[in-house]
């Protein structure tokens, strides 16, 4: 009980620490925070599918391009305010997600990652071709807005800063309270075992789209809040290096658990800034790490615990 | 009407017949033994009865109802609730966790109400976990709640099984070698848990080798032999059926 106050006070702290930065940050470390922020999303929107439903992914860049795309082009074709977008980019990535989902859902580990990954490539040489006219080619799409919050215009890094993290904040608040509820423990187990968790009465190919779904969903609006960020998009921002690196971010941070993910993102995107001196050096140095990582600690820095209940002896018959 | 009927039910893998026109019937608030000699077909017609499998011919009856094809989860929902033969808990969750596992087919909060958390999310949340510990309790695993159930010894992971299958409020209680890995003691409680089990007013189907188990638990035997039933009835009268005999200790 009291080891777990002490960690929400650890929490706490670095958060406060965290909003404070941007006083005391220059601009360009303040633009790797925003960075982190992004990564930060997107690694915790497949976290809910990589690592609470245990489904291999490795085209999240896929759902991340549709949202950015959806948003790129409502905004600079129809003039629709890029936070208007955030949740339609939402939606739109969301529902992307349980097309492509759905027909290759019963695929199993490694099959389901070599799908994704194909996924993935589709999409990105899709927006390359100018499928439908509306990607804008090779250039992508460019003069995006920034977006505005009751009449203030967002167009400095300190500003984007508190956008990104509060959008953080709140998916993380959102997402523990997802992983403590009846929809988070149907996803734990198909995780630790689809047949016995289809034998104890959940519908587990229901809730492997619904993961799908919001994890897809969740990318989509960090598609957004980049386009707004960026006011350029192009396709080479979603190759399939980035689903590679937000997959090894909830890989190493700690699949399933909400702080190991975010810590995942501050070491794999925040670090590499720190040692940019030692130039292609920090690769191998990266390389290195995730091996050691893979062989002493397998489950992540911080890896998925069972929830502990309280007040459990109130409950006791 | 019985609970349960298995109707001219038959299963081919291939050239084998693993199934073959099986029909028995287990009446409601029973117990059935289903014994055999090892490959003569018990599991896979567990199997059958909770849609891990599609037979080929024939019908499933519960409670009247055809449930052949449906969806695992469907058939769990309608009061089929199983263990499973090699034990299958979800390891890494907390023994509390996957007892609330199995009351999720009995809950409705859906997507949103879990992110929002409305009045009527936690009551109902509070509400599985009475539920659950109440079924821990009763397999007698309470003080264990907080452990992985990984941790737990062998029997205590089949007596989990048990309070997870429970957990979904079955009307028929499918139990694949409850007693499988037990020692002796623990099997002497098995014995007294499925008496207890039967005054609650379940329906019990189980696979059993240990026959001292299954002669006092059960009242009604069905014996099988290469898929196919040589003799159903009471224990004693099926422990002296000739062919029984022969099947499990071979003709000379």
């Amino acid at each position: 009980m009291i080891d777990a106050k002490y960690k929400m006070g650890g929490f706490i702290a670095l958060a406060m620490l965290l909003a404070v930065s941007p006083l005391f940050l220059n601009a360009y470390w303040v633009d790797v925070l925003n960075s982190v922020g992004l990564y930060a999303l997107l690694a915790l929107s497949l976290n809910v599918i990589l690592g609470d439903a245990g489904l291999y992914n490795m085209g999240h860049a896929a759902f991340f391009a549709v949202g950015a795309y959806t948003a790129a082009y409502l905004n600079t074709q129809f003039g629709v305010p890029i936070l208007w977008a955030l949740p339609i980019s939402g939606i739109s990535a969301g529902l992307f997600g349980v097309v492509l989902a759905r027909p290759v859902i019963h695929l199993r580990g490694d099959y389901l990652l070599i799908v994704t990954v194909g996924v993935g490539e589709i999409i990105r040489i899709a927006l390359i071709n100018n499928v439908f006219g509306v990607t804008g080619g090779p250039n992508g799409i460019f003069g995006i807005a920034r977006p505005e919050l009751f009449g203030f215009r967002i167009r400095r890094p300190q500003e984007f800063f508190y956008l990104i993290w509060g959008f953080v904040a709140v998916t993380v608040f959102l997402f523990a309270r997802l992983k403590n509820s009846r929809f988070g423990r149907a996803l734990d187990c198909l995780r630790e075992d689809p047949v016995a968790a289809e034998g104890s009465g959940i519908n587990t190919g229901r809730y492997q789209l619904l993961a799908f779904m919001v994890g897809a969903a969740w990318a989509g609006m960090a598609g957004c809040l980049y386009a707004s960020k960026m006011t350029i998009i192009s396709p080479e921002s979603f190759s399939f290096w980035e689903s590679v690196l937000i997959f090894i971010i909830v890989i190493l941070g700690g699949a399933g658990n909400i702080a190991g993910v975010i810590l995942g993102t501050f070491l794999i995107i925040g670090l590499p800034e720190l040692f940019r001196g030692f130039a292609s050096a920090r690769m191998w140095f990266f390389g290195l790490a995730m091996m050691i990582m893979m062989i002493f600690r397998t489950e992540g820095i911080l890896p998925h615990r069972p929830r502990i209940f309280k007040n459990l002896d109130r409950l006791l018959p | 009407m019985s609970l349960l009927s298995i109707r001219n039910l038959t299963k081919t893998f291939g050239g084998l017949t693993a199934v073959s026109d099986l029909s028995f019937d287990v009446e409601e608030k029973s117990v059935v033994g289903l014994i055999g000699p090892n490959g003569a077909g018990k599991t896979t017609v567990f199997n059958l009865i909770t849609g891990n499998y599609q037979g080929d011919r024939g019908d499933i009856l519960f409670d009247g109802a055809a449930i052949a094809g449906l969806p695992i989860h469907r058939i769990v929902t309608l009061g089929i609730a199983r263990t499973f033969q090699t034990i299958r808990l979800f390891q890494n969750m907390s023994v509390l966790e996957n007892v609330l596992a199995g009351r999720h087919c009995r809950m409705k909060s859906g997507l949103l109400s879990s992110m929002f958390k409305p009045p009527a999310e936690k009551r109902e949340e509070q509400e599985a976990l009475r539920f659950a510990l109440g079924e821990l309790a009763f397999v007698g695993l309470k003080g264990q709640a907080t452990q992985k159930a990984g941790s737990l010894s062998y029997g205590n992971q089949r007596l989990l099984e048990i309070a997870r299958a429970l957990a979904t409020e079955p009307r028929l209680l499918i139990l694949d070698e409850p007693a499988g890995g037990m020692n002796e003691q623990e099997t002497e409680a098995l014995v007294g848990l499925i008496g207890k089990l039967r005054e609650r007013g379940l329906t019990i189907l189980l696979i059993e080798h240990d026959m001292s188990l299954v002669m006092r638990a059960c009242e009604k035997l069905v014996v099988l032999e290469y898929g196919c039933k040589i003799a159903e009835g009471p224990p004693l009268e099926v422990k002296s059926n000739p062919k029984v005999i022969e099947a499990y200790l071979g003709a000379d």
